[in-house]
């Protein structure tokens, strides 16, 4: 497994990308997820990623594994942010390569998509005017 | 084993408490005002007990309960999850990773 976890500090977006790279495979397909100004209409100043650490961590893996179990030589990597997350900076990196384009695309965007509902990681966003709202939207597995 | 109090019945065997940490996630832990805590409950109790007793203490986390998932020690599982001493119980709101 290229790399895969939680970080508190700024992310190496090229070190991310170079953990999967290598000669056998002709595609590298990177996703930015970084935090935007603006939510609903609402000027965004940050935000605070809560995390279960244990947890997270260990879905992050297990996620990354999985999809590398699933494919030969698909290689990937994940890695997100916690703790305050500044306007423009990346909160979370995704690094897939395949030997070919289309299986890379695919994969990052599966990554993401499992990441968004499978991981106990929380949004706390803080607005302009002082006032912050937690966004909580998917609900994990067993719930309710 | 609790000791025994003035008001306790002689010969009468209370079950003894377990400790279990409980963790708060996201807007449950700002309703509840902690993030982290060591709550004693009885033994054999569930996750679910844990929730009811919980519940009694702070009425205002009512709103969260049907959408939380309860992990015990870090497996996201039924309710009628059995919780050891020593254990831990998180307590997770719907995610937003990403």
């Amino acid at each position: 497994m290229a790399h895969a976890g939680l970080v508190e500090e700024v992310i190496d977006v090229g070190a991310v990308s170079a953990t999967v790279e290598c000669p056998e495979n002709g595609a590298v397909v990177l996703f930015v997820g970084t935090v935007r100004n603006h939510f609903d209409g609402r000027a965004v100043q940050g935000i605070t990623y809560d995390v279960h650490a244990e947890m997270a961590a260990r879905e992050i893996t297990r996620l990354v594994a999985e999809e590398e179990a699933a494919h030969d030589g698909l290689r990937a990597a994940l890695v997100h942010r916690f703790g305050p997350v500044a306007v423009g900076e990346a909160s979370v990196v995704i690094a897939v390569s395949s030997p070919h384009r289309d299986l890379a695309y695919e994969s990052n965007r599966r990554l993401l998509e499992r990441l968004k509902r499978e991981v106990p990681i929380w949004k706390h966003e803080h607005y302009d005017d002082g006032t912050s709202t937690w966004r909580e939207v998917e609900p994990l597995g067993g719930a309710g | 084993m609790l000791p025994a109090g003035p008001e306790s019945t002689p010969g009468r065997r209370y079950p003894a408490p377990m400790r279990v940490t409980v963790l708060a996630f996201a807007s449950l832990g700002q309703t509840l005002g902690w993030k982290r805590r060591e709550v004693d409950v009885p033994e054999g109790t569930r996750a679910d007990g844990l929730l009811a007793q919980l519940l009694a203490e702070a009425p205002e986390m009512e709103p969260h309960l049907a959408r939380l998932a309860v992990a015990v020690d870090g497996e996201v599982g039924p309710r009628t999850a059995p919780l050891r001493d020593g254990g831990e119980v998180a307590l997770l709101p719907p995610v937003s990773g990403g």
